[in-house]
């Protein structure tokens, strides 16, 4: 699916300075390796089930499914993750990766603060300096999941730079990698950049996918009819569709932050509204003007606030394998409030999108269809946020 | 193949980068002017960037400066072809890769060849990506200038080998602006460029004192000169050209002597 530059078709690739080739050059070298080696799977294995609570549930929703009067729901709980969301699944992976190949500092771009979370908690377990660049908009967007990252020993860097949001975190974690490469790890968060990162990303968050199948055989004895996730860059996505993309008989749905709507300027759906560009170092769909200038993305999800997508997700855009839906705040919202009142469970505002359009989808499909939605992360970083949508000042 | 060479034949080539439209298009001439009148012999002209990815925050500044100003691709062409009536030195355009593709590669450098622009300098399109634009390149007589970092190492040879216009030798690691030191081993590094190209080699990033452009000359056959200039034009907006000239001629002067 890859060829050996790390291309999904027209895809990927490697667009970034010649500073960090090398660097690049030896992670794809030092992956290729140790994804082999026995004992860096074991370890690996041992921190995803004794460290992160793997493998995560996969929990019949019934409620949801009476209510909405379809198809089946099950909800892939990744929010029941340590640290709460899927981000830790690929953070343990590229840190342990990076722990064998000498590195002693990891440095993060991080956009509603999951990602940095999951980095700053790796760095604590294994014992490396770590560093997150988080656009200003979003550490007080997520003032929580800034003091998460403190306390966990890690130094959070304001962006103030372009819309202070996840592009200019990634811009600015960039800059850093390529200031000092020697003792430090860019530990990406999304299935972007350039290659190797989509490649690894994928391959750590493939996790999801693979329990899934396990998981729903043993429930079911079948697959499901269609695996929804939330898409920014995509690597929640990515991990719940990869071991079903040669399943043809699932359907696999991205749910993009439309924002204020894809008919507004206020959208960070990429596949929808954005085309073909060179971005953060990779070949893909973005948000942009006529001259190539980045768009101002926006999205009540600071972890979907994102101009870009991985580059396999516009490939298997392209291939018509997978879908790719607009989904409003207003709809995320409110399958955030309709989550949490019928079963029970906050999800992330993120995770809230692909909820949103399972309750669209699921009333369309018959009784003996199955849905597989993924809870990406959990919501209580967003309390804050969603209240005061709805008006409502919240006091910590 | 092309002019580029010329840049190199009046001793040490002086090299500055202006951003266009820093703080709007008729400055950016005046700017080029004046830095061509005190002894610039290569002008690298910003196309600028949303998110320049390479630049430190001068650099960057100028960029959404431009931009705010309302600067675009196309009248940055109309903008060379005007400078042309009376610029004779080499003009290489430094933008982004998304700049270029999104514009049509093939449409893009048609246009550099029509109004003149003798090279391109991508800084985000490494030795392995650059057969997407080559070709299109090469067709319209433009050098696709490639660079060479302190980390290239055994990457340096391969670069130099197919170097076109000048070699870009990146002097530190980051990205732009000034620096009080510069700790690279420039010489060895020039070495195996001697070694693998007569195409000659011009060092930047973090140049910006008389004297460490006059150490820089002594390494290389020409400096580069971008975020010490670019601050002029922030700090003194439409009066910048004549700060700019000024600046020039003690950086030339240096690298003269």
């Amino acid at each position: 699916m890859t060829n050996p530059k790390g291309r999904f078709g027209i895809h990927g690739g490697q667009y970034i300075p010649e500073t960090l080739m090398n660097a690049v050059i030896e992670l794809e070298e030092a992956y290729e390796h140790y994804k082999n080696d026995p004992e860096f799977n074991r370890e690996l294995a041992e921190l995803f089930n004794e460290y992160a609570g793997r493998p995560s549930r996969l929990y019949f929703a019934e409620k949801m499914t009476r209510d909405l009067g379809g198809a089946k729901i099950y909800l892939k709980r990744e929010d029941l993750n340590h640290t709460g969301a899927h981000k830790i699944n690929n953070v343990l992976g590229q840190a342990l990766l990076a722990k064998k190949m000498g590195k002693t500092r990891l440095i993060a771009e991080t956009g509603a603060g999951q990602h940095g979370v999951a980095t700053a908690t790796a760095a604590a377990l294994m014992d490396m300096e770590c560093v997150v660049f988080m656009g200003e908009e979003d550490t007080v967007r997520q003032a929580l999941n800034v003091y998460r990252m403190r306390l966990l020993g890690a130094k959070v860097i304001p962006v103030k730079t372009g819309t202070a949001t996840l592009k200019d975190a990634v811009s600015e974690a960039m800059r850093e990698w390529t200031s000092r490469i020697s003792d430090t790890h860019y530990c990406l968060g999304s299935v972007m950049g350039p290659h190797p990162f989509p490649t690894i990303v994928r391959d750590f968050q493939a996790v999801i996918s693979r329990e899934i199948k396990e998981q729903i055989l043993e429930k079911e004895g079948r697959l499901p009819d269609a695996v929804i996730a939330c898409v920014g860059g995509g690597s929640n996505a990515i991990g719940s569709f990869y071991h079903f993309i040669e399943e043809k008989s699932v359907r696999l749905i991205g749910c993009e932050a439309a924002g204020r709507g894809i008919d507004t300027s206020s959208t960070a759906a990429t596949v929808n509204t954005g085309r073909e560009g060179i971005f953060h170092g990779m070949k893909s769909y973005f948000c942009q003007d006529e001259y190539g200038q980045i768009a101002p993305v926006y999205s009540i999800s600071a972890g979907l606030d994102y101009p870009g997508i991985g580059p396999e997700h516009a490939w298997l855009h392209d291939i018509g394998r997978a879908e790719y839906v607009p989904v409003t705040d207003e709809e995320a919202v409110c399958a955030f409030e309709y989550l949490a009142r019928t079963e029970g469970i906050i999800p992330a505002i993120e995770s809230a999108h692909a909820v949103a359009y399972a309750r669209k989808l699921a009333p369309a499909m018959d009784r003996d269809k199955i849905i597989v939605i993924t809870v990406s992360g959990r919501g209580d970083k967003d309390c804050a946020a969603i209240a005061r949508y709805r008006g409502e000042d919240l006091h910590e | 193949m092309s002019k580029i060479k010329n840049a190199f034949e009046n001793g040490k080539a002086f090299i500055a980068f202006i951003t266009c439209g820093d703080p709007d298009l008729g400055t950016t001439a005046a700017a080029v002017r004046a830095a061509v009148e005190n002894g610039a012999d290569l002008i690298e002209l910003g196309i600028p960037f949303s998110d320049p990815t390479a630049e430190g925050p001068v650099i960057q500044g100028a960029n959404l400066r431009a931009l705010k100003g309302g600067v675009t691709t196309d009248k940055i062409f109309a903008f060379v072809r005007e400078l042309r009536q009376d610029v004779t030195v080499p003009l290489v355009f430094m933008t982004y890769a998304n700049v270029v593709f999104s514009y049509g590669a093939e449409r893009f450098l048609a246009a550099c060849r029509d109004v003149g622009i003798d090279g391109l300098i991508l800084p985000d399109l490494p030795y392995e990506e650059k057969g997407e634009f080559l070709p299109v390149c090469r067709a319209c007589g433009v050098d696709l200038i490639s660079l060479i970092a302190p980390t290239s190492e055994n990457r340096i040879a391969m670069i130099a080998k197919e170097a076109e216009g000048f070699l870009y030798i990146v002097s530190s690691l980051g990205v732009t602006g000034a620096r009080s030191e510069i700790q690279t081993d420039l010489a060895s590094i020039v070495k195996v460029v001697r070694q693998n190209t007569d195409v000659p080699c011009a060092i930047g990033f973090g140049i910006s004192t008389p004297e460490q452009a006059g150490r820089m000359a002594g390494l290389a056959d020409g400096v580069i000169v971008g975020s010490a200039i670019v601050k002029q034009l922030e700090q003194y907006g439409k009066d910048a050209p004549e700060h700019v000239g000024r600046y020039v001629r003690s950086m030339k002067d240096a690298i003269s002597g």
